[in-house]
């Protein structure tokens, strides 16, 4: 895991927020530029700019040129800091609640 | 499968996890509720649970350590939030200092657990686990990769053998 590279403040407070998150998921296709992208808010230019520029600070998009064009790309890894955690938890839960099933399997016995 | 469904949101950063058991809600409540049978489904296999202080009161708080494969022993609390028998608990789950003491550095969770009557004689435990902020998702990120403890997968065949003896 490539956890260094990432400052994981960053990234959760940068996906607290809608719009934010709306980013995210779009630029993953990697396929806009900020006009483009700017054009799906009800807000201005520069607000979508701002908010492109904390995602790239948290790591979790950059900017990519292609040829004349520069668009806005999701960076995985980013976000798979966030879902690393939340697998450890699920995977914490499942082995708890299979044990919770073992106990209950095995008081049913013992009263048979 | 007794896990039916998982649902994360990475944004609010919480995780719940809802499962099903033959078994009535009071049945499940007694796994919370009474001391020595949540000691044999807290920890993993690897670092089972004993808690030395428990009451499913208000306010109370719940004293636990793990016990490790090289004898060390991480402490852990609960404080207890809200009790409706034997349908929700909640509680903040933290933890300790050697001493017993709340261990700031590390982070603390809250988890909401909802037990329902959903017929047939079965039960449905559900588990939302709430990361308060993005601190404490910090802190676990770098606890759980040292204490490994999600990895305790491999001995349930183990802990059930000795069930078969003791229950």
């Amino acid at each position: 895991m490539q956890l260094v590279a990432f400052d994981p403040d960053r990234i959760f407070s940068a996906l607290a927020d809608a719009t934010r998150r709306d980013i995210v998921s779009r630029a993953i296709s990697g396929g806009e530029g900020i006009a483009e992208l700017a054009e799906h808010y009800p807000m201005s230019f520069a607000a979508v700019q701002k908010h492109i520029a904390v995602l790239e600070r948290a790591g979790l998009v950059s900017k990519q040129r292609f040829g004349r064009r520069k668009v806005v790309r999701t960076r995985l890894e980013g976000l798979r800091v966030a879902q690393d955690l939340l697998d450890r938890y699920e995977q914490l839960w499942r082995e708890r609640i299979d044990r919770m099933q073992d106990l209950i399997t095995d008081s049913r016995e013992a009263i048979q | 499968m007794t896990v039916t469904a998982v649902r994360k949101d990475t944004a609010a950063l919480t995780m719940t996890i809802s499962a099903e058991f033959a078994a009535t809600p009071r049945r499940i409540w007694q796994l919370w509720a009474d001391p020595r049978q949540l000691e044999r489904w807290w920890g993993p296999p690897t670092y089972p649970a004993t808690f030395t202080e428990h009451s499913l009161t208000p306010g109370a708080r719940v004293a636990y350590h793990m016990t490790g494969p090289s004898g060390d022993q991480p402490r852990g609390w609960w404080e207890v939030v809200e009790v409706d028998p034997p349908h929700t608990l909640v509680f903040r789950d933290g933890f300790a200092n050697d001493d017993g003491t709340p261990n700031a550095d590390l982070p603390v969770t809250t988890a909401r657990v909802t037990i329902e009557d959903i017929g047939g004689g079965r039960t449905r435990m559900s588990i939302e686990s709430a990361f308060p902020d993005s601190e404490a998702m910090e802190r676990i990120l770098s606890f759980g990769a040292e204490e490994g403890l999600t990895q305790a997968v491999g001995q349930i065949d183990t802990i059930l053998a000795e069930d078969g003896v003791t229950a």
